[in-house]
């Protein structure tokens, strides 16, 4: 790719000439991510002038946000269903299954805990379980936006897995405390 | 401004023309600098034939200034003056410099003008001299004159530009000190470089080390712990962490502690505090290769100490201090998400290192041999130095791409001095992040917003980087006017933040000046004051320099305004061209100063144009990542 025609207009599937769909091959947008950063990075431009230097700051920086927003899968699905035009509404929508909500409250306690306690083997177990909850979530994420086309239900299981992101959160700033 | 249009690539660049570049160690302890000779990193040699600059600056009554070797012989006999270990103060506050009683100088806490409005803990620490008070800044510029010197001596002509390396554990305070320094003392900054991704360069092109990597870099007054994934050319910097405030040089004071209490000593006057901190650090060394050490020392009342150190005492007194570095150790792994078992190899990395308990340490946590097949003090110079000949565009040594992150995450005050993180830490950098407020009142005109780095959820805990007012918002109704904050980290790890008023375009645009740091109009006193470079070549090619950039701006700016004129109203364009007007007619002014001015002008006036050519083309890459990113309380 030349630099001249880098397009600031391009999605961010489009940049790593990924097909626009949640599934996607990560090893191949690690790879032309990195091809990206060795065209656009600053470092490339250091010798030029301050305007382009600049430019490179802002490619870079699109580059870098476009690739933590895909390989992330949480972040991946809620840009996925922007470009769709469904606003997955985590801030304002906290209608949740109550079950779901309980579950919540119960990992929280249990995290809580463990860390007052000190005890990294519990919080070993419940990034375990958490872990295998949020893979759960991944899949039925692909069903729903790659094959059942079913976006507000897909926004409802991006609402979840930023509820199983905040604690994992939680879980890595108990060991961190522990830590101290 | 941003994003212009391009010239030509290779636009400043002769072929076949080698640009001089170097990599500069501006070390705690000591100081080196390194370029790429005939393919070959090397470290260059000042006129005593000596690689290795001691980074100690004494200054004498007649305002002269003695850099190096002859300044740290003085270092016990003129202690105030004398300035050890001044990275220490880089970018710090009087309250952080923790061990003010045990330094033998004169702290000034003095404010800088700077300041941030509001903002209690006071300006940069200054040390008073003989020479009058004298910044951290001054201080490290005088340790890069010299290294400048040596460059240009040793290689025939001026330099294009510098790597100098920081800890990658520097805030940005830090770092901006750091530049600040570089930009007293002459030097163009290509970059600054983590130590740590600077030795990983020396070492992986040198061995074409393949895996993840980790880096123990244990200098004189900083500790850092990288993560790096290489693989086919590119370092990944996958977490960083560290202790800005742990060194070599704690391991000192924890003998110069020793012999107080063995000695029974106190209120040293600064001359025998050097001393035996001196003889501390002299007597630390010595353990490394003796099981025990002789300390013998007189005092300037007469009394003489003398004591045996044991290396077990000596481990004993400095075992928390090696297992304090464990600590950002396992932090690092856990940000990176991997084990022990996941390390290919552990590089250690500054002076501090030599010492056996810290080497048995770092074994014992990854259960391998560390890897100390490079000169722990001079890998950090060498990569810089790699570095720097690659970003100068001296294409010989090859192609790879360096993937550094930001150490600490970046955010600001809300509600209840809470922290809110914008940009978290081990962000890969360049990176940015748009974050949308709004006003509390009906009618409120003005807003501030408050910039802090670290980890913790109080700000007070956090540091301070700066606060900045936006002043001018249209008066609305409480809630309507929505202000978009820009967090732009460069690839120096330097923050920048703008601000804009949605509805009405109102911008305000400030390059973080930190709470710490030198306001630009201190810089510019600093470099008028220090006339020792200021000859009249030097002042031509800055203006030639600026000449040359002001055109190039002047050719951008018209372009841009051809291309996407219609983004303007009739006032935003002609007061777009009465500034392109003002730099044209400085162009025949002799003052490169009055030229750069008239850029900065020109820059200035141009963001909202810039930022309207972004909003553009990229307003849906960033718009709306904020609300996705808040908190679920």
């Amino acid at each position: 790719m030349q630099l001249a025609s880098f397009d600031f207009q391009q999605n961010h599937f489009q940049l790593f000439g990924l097909a626009q769909s949640y599934q996607i091959d990560i090893a191949q947008l690690e790879q032309q991510y990195r091809a990206l950063q060795a065209q656009v990075h600053p470092d490339k431009s250091a010798h030029l002038p301050d305007a382009e230097q600049r430019l490179a700051v802002q490619r870079a920086t699109l580059v870098n946000e476009a690739y933590q927003t895909l390989r992330s899968p949480l972040r991946r699905a809620r840009y996925l269903l922007s470009l769709y035009g469904v606003d997955t509404q985590e801030e304002n929508n906290t209608v949740m299954p109550l079950d779901f909500l309980m579950a919540q409250m119960e990992w929280r306690e249990a995290v809580a805990e463990a860390q007052q306690a000190k005890d990294a083997a519990t919080l070993d177990k419940l990034e375990v379980q958490i872990k295998r909850e949020t893979r759960e979530l991944e899949a039925q994420l692909a069903v729903k936006i790659d094959i059942e086309k079913s976006y507000a239900a897909a926004a409802g299981a991006v609402r979840k897995l930023r509820f199983m992101e905040k604690l994992a959160e939680e879980i890595h700033a108990a060991y961190d405390a522990i830590d101290l | 401004m941003a994003l212009l249009q391009i010239s030509e690539p290779g636009l400043s660049t002769l072929p076949h023309q080698h640009r001089l570049a170097v990599g500069i160690d501006l070390g705690t302890t000591n100081s080196l600098v390194a370029t790429v000779r005939n393919g070959i990193s090397v470290v260059l040699n000042n006129g005593n034939g000596g690689a290795i600059l001691p980074s100690v600056v004494r200054y004498l009554a007649d305002g002269s200034v003695v850099v190096g070797e002859a300044a740290q012989a003085m270092q016990n006999e003129d202690a105030a003056n004398t300035i050890v270990s001044v990275k220490r103060f880089m970018g710090r506050g009087l309250k952080e410099v923790g061990e003010i009683s045990r330094l033998p100088y004169r702290f000034v806490g003095a404010p800088s003008p700077s300041v941030a409005p509001g903002n209690s803990q006071g300006g940069m620490v200054q040390l008073r001299t003989v020479a009058g008070v004298k910044s951290p800044v001054e201080v490290s510029a005088e340790i890069l004159k010299v290294l400048r010197n040596t460059a240009e001596t040793a290689l025939g002509g001026e330099l294009v530009g510098a790597v100098i390396t920081v800890p990658a554990y520097f805030d940005d305070a830090q770092r901006q000190a750091t530049k600040d320094a570089a930009r007293l003392a002459g030097l163009n900054v290509l970059r600054l470089l983590n130590e740590p991704t600077a030795a990983a360069i020396a070492y992986g092109l040198d061995n074409a080390a393949e895996g993840v990597y980790a880096v123990y870099d244990l200098g004189g007054g900083t500790f850092d712990i990288s993560i790096l994934r290489l693989s086919r050319g590119v370092f990944e910097v996958l977490a960083a962490n560290g202790d800005s405030a742990l060194g070599g040089d704690d391991f000192d004071q924890r003998i110069h502690c020793w012999l107080l209490e063995k000695n029974r000593l106190s209120a040293l006057g600064p001359q025998d505090t050097r001393l035996l901190l001196t003889h501390a650090r002299a007597a630390k060394e010595q353990l490394t290769e003796h099981a025990e050490t002789r300390i013998t020392a007189a005092l300037s009342n007469g009394e003489v100490i003398d004591n045996v150190l044991t290396r077990s005492e000596f481990h004993a007194m400095s075992q928390n201090l090696v297992e304090h570095t464990l600590q950002p150790l396992r932090r690092a792994l856990r940000d990176a998400k991997l084990g022990v078992a996941d390390i290919k190899g552990v590089v250690m990395v500054g002076g501090a290192t030599r010492m056996p308990q810290v080497q048995h340490a770092v074994e014992e946590f990854f259960g391998q041999t560390p890897l100390t097949n490079l000169d722990p003090d001079k890998v950090v110079a060498l990569g810089a130095a790699i570095q720097a000949n690659l970003l100068a565009g001296n294409r010989s040594g090859g192609d790879w791409l360096l993937l550094d992150v930001i150490p600490l995450s970046l955010g600001i005050e809300t509600m209840g001095g809470l922290a809110e993180k914008i940009i978290p830490r081990n962000s890969t950098i360049p990176t940015a992040r748009a974050q949308e407020f709004t006003t509390y009142k009906d009618g409120q005109t003005a807003m501030s917003i408050h910039v802090v780095q670290g980890e913790r959820e109080l700000v007070s805990d956090c540091r301070s980087l700066a606060k900045f007012e936006l002043r001018g918002i249209p008066p609305m109704v409480a809630g309507a006017a929505r202000i978009r904050v820009t967090f732009q980290v460069d690839a120096d790890g330097l923050l920048n933040v703008s601000a804009r008023e949605m509805s009405s375009g109102i911008e305000a645009a400030i390059t973080v000046k930190p709470s710490y740091g030198l306001s630009d109009a201190e810089i510019t006193r600093m470099l008028q004051d220090s006339t020792q470079h200021a000859q009249d070549d030097m002042q031509a090619r800055a203006r030639r320099e600026q000449q040359t950039e002001a055109q190039q701006l002047l050719e951008a700016v018209q372009h841009a305004l051809e291309q996407d004129g219609d983004l303007l109203d009739q006032a935003e364009r002609a007061q777009i061209e009465a500034y392109m007007g003002a730099l044209r007619d400085t162009l025949q002014l002799t003052d490169h100063l009055a030229i750069k001015r008239a850029i900065t002008a020109l820059n200035d006036v141009t963001v909202s144009f810039a930022q309207a050519r972004m909003d553009k083309s990229v307003a849906h890459v960033l718009a709306g990542k904020n609300i996705a990113d808040l908190e679920i309380k």
